[in-house]
């Protein structure tokens, strides 16, 4: 990509300042695996569910007249419970002993892939469910490649639907050699592959008699099992300027810490323009000001100079600067109707930053939907 | 950045900044709640004490009093522009519950709200729902761009990426933008803890009883409840089952009720 204004990469996106006891899980698969029976299993088991939710599913499943949906709990618009399809992702909340879940319900469906997508470019880590009878399917593959594109690291496979074949161990590995050697081409190897039945409630939140063959982690011993997503530390100080407020004389720059940390008194550059300058004063209102600010804090700096740096222009300090560049190599996933056309402009936002860039050449095309 | 209502606070204020930055017509729905409560003290910090923006509280005539007093003696220790809207038409007109809770809301709510976006032509509206509250509200974006009537497109959303929010919509298209939407209930009561945020006096308990959800008087109940501190409450919210909104004689009117109020513009 060429583009005529110039950027600095303000380090990755703001995944890494996530730090927290709380860990954010998208369950993805094919449309009709039963993620949301999961995810009504997992509320259930852990107890998260009011006795007023589960009276008005009840009320709406008999007024349907089919058995009791752990899948209405996620799928609570109108039209995904009378076409029985997740439309777009929910979020909702869950506790074990050892932290808070929060799970993100991602559709399956084909037709709804921007939905997917925005619900898991937010997660720490996957589950990929699938249908152990059905095996991997279209959408297992595309869901999976879309975890390995958005980094998500941190993969539990769940196996489901054993209660179809009477809990035959045959099918689960048949099904566990293939998702296996998929994920394999994708540079995914997941933590676990675990066997269930998620309407039945095996290997869940308890392991149950029925898989007694099976000697691996639970459902949520999986999960629990995953690590924190932590800080990650000594990376350089990047300050992405969110924007510029002209208040009472002064000029406070906004923005978040990306990476790293900086000092009052540090030398600091502005990029791509390269303007010059000291820290003068850290604010974080309504505290004292702070001698730093670290990754993650969203704070205002003022300055020795005066300087007239705007929005979408990243500071870092002098002594450790990032290479600004004019074209880049990058992997895109297109979503949009109308094709990506080479030579063409577009605008290319990158944190707070927004240019215009060209396509110069597509080394490389993948279709998700043939993988 | 260990603690996860730092990492939470972090998320609003980037919002708020981000919704700033974006509109130039910006405005704050103030419904004097617990939610608010904490928006407005994530926008003071996100605008180093300043609120560069005015408050929409929209007046249905059916609040409790002790609302409207705490709302105009917080308004003004904050600085705040305050604007107030109401459907003059539809309050003239007698609108009220007894003629139907769901169209009652439509009227002095959403209609309410709607003729104030108009008359002011506001790009952006800031507000403080949740994503725990209820089904439709899990479904909502951060940005969420709705059409000439305020409709939201729950079924054709766009996607929303990391911190990149679009901003790009078509005329006549305005945007809500939720800047608390992944807190909880619980955050919501520890961050008012925390930070020592003063709250509406009506959530603590008196005489066995206290509003866990401000609304208007003739719809909102009461639970029964000993909390009469912050603390208390956090206590009682790690024990109870019940759902925040069950006091809500609203959600309770049917199966899809806040689905359909909120597609045509209920907040
Ligand atoms: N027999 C059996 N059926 C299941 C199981 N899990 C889900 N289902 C059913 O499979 C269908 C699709 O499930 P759903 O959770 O809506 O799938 P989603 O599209 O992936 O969210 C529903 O009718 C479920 O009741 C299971 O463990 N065993």
């Amino acid at each position: 990509m060429k583009h005529q204004g110039r950027i600095a990469p303000p380090g990755k996106n703001g995944r890494e300042m996530k730090t927290a006891e709380t860990l954010k899980i998208v369950i993805v698969g094919h449309v009709d695996h039963g993620k949301s029976t999961l995810i009504g299993r997992l509320f259930h088991d852990t107890g998260m569910i009011p006795e007023t939710r589960v009276a008005e599913i009840a009320g709406t499943c008999e007024r349907q007249g089919r058995p009791f949906e752990y899948a209405y709990l996620m799928d609570a618009l109108e039209e995904e419970r009378d076409q029985n399809v997740t439309i777009d992702t929910a979020q909702t909340f869950f506790k074990t002993d050892k932290r808070t879940y929060v799970i993100i319900d991602a559709p399956g469906h084909k037709e709804f892939l921007k939905n997917m997508i925005t619900g898991a470019a937010s997660a720490d880590a996957a589950i990929l469910l699938l249908d152990g009878v059905e095996g991997v399917q279209e959408q297992t593959r595309r869901h999976a490649y879309l975890l390995s594109l958005l980094g998500i690291r941190q993969v539990v496979v769940a196996i489901n639907k054993l209660d179809m074949v009477d809990y035959d161990r045959q099918v689960f590995q048949r099904t566990e050699n293939d998702i296996r050697a998929f994920l394999h081409t994708l540079d995914i190897t997941p933590a676990s592959v675990v066997p269930i039945s998620a309407r039945e409630g095996d290997n869940i939140a308890s392991p149950g008699d029925r898989m007694i063959w099976y000697g691996g982690p639970t459902i949520l011993q999986a999960l629990d099992n995953f690590a924190n997503v932590r800080a990650e530390t000594g990376l350089p100080f990047r300050f992405p300027v969110q924007d510029v407020y002209k208040w009472d004389n002064e000029r406070i720059y906004a923005g978040r810490v990306e990476t790293g940390q900086v000092k009052v008194g540090d030398p600091v550059t502005f990029l791509p323009s390269g303007r010059q300058t000291e820290v003068k004063s850290i604010r974080l209102w309504p505290n004292e000001d702070l001698a730093q600010a670290r990754a993650g804090e969203c704070v205002g700096f003022t300055f020795a100079d005066e300087l007239f740096a705007e929005r979408g222009e990243v500071l870092a300090r002098s002594d450790d600067l990032p290479t600004t560049v004019g074209e880049i190599k990058a992997s895109l996933f297109w979503l949009a109707r109308n094709s990506f056309v080479k030579g063409k402009n577009y605008r290319l936002k990158l944190a707070t930053a927004e240019v215009d860039a060209t396509c110069v050449a597509i080394e490389e095309r993948l279709d998700s939907s043939t993988l | 950045m260990s603690d996860h209502l730092d990492r939470l606070e972090a998320e609003s204020i980037y919002i708020l900044r981000e919704a700033y930055n974006r509109f130039p017509n910006l405005a704050m729905l103030y419904s004097i709640g617990k939610d608010s409560t904490v928006m407005i003290h994530l926008a003071r910090k996100a605008f180093f004490g300043k609120l560069p923006f005015p408050l929409v509280h929209i007046d249905t005539t059916y609040k409790y009093p002790e609302m409207i007093a705490f709302r105009d003696r917080m308004t003004k220790e904050w600085g705040a522009e305050l604007v107030v809207g109401r459907n003059e038409e539809a309050i003239a007109a007698g609108m009220g519950p007894d003629q139907g809770r769901l169209l009652c809301c439509a009227k002095l709510k959403t209609e309410g709200l709607t003729q104030m976006i108009d008359a002011k032509g506001y790009q952006g509206l800031l507000l403080g729902i949740r994503r725990d509250e209820e089904g439709s509200r899990a479904k909502e974006r951060v940005f969420s761009p709705r059409g000439q009537q305020s409709e939201w497109s729950y079924k054709d959303q766009p996607p929303e990426l990391w911190d990149q929010f679009n901003t790009n919509y078509p005329e006549g298209t305005h945007v809500r933008v939720h800047p608390i939407l992944g807190w909880t209930e619980l955050n919501i009561w520890e961050y008012l803890a925390r930070e020592k945020v003063e709250i509406c006096p009506l959530y603590f308990a008196r005489d066995g009883k206290r509003f866990r959800s401000l609304g208007c008087a003739p719809c909102t109940g009461t639970i029964d409840s000993t909390a009469a501190t912050v603390d208390e409450i956090i206590e009682e919210l790690k024990v109870i089952r019940a759902p925040e909104r069950a006091g809500r004689a609203q959600d309770q009117e049917n199966a899809y009720a806040m689905q359909k109020l909120r597609a045509k513009g209920y907040m």
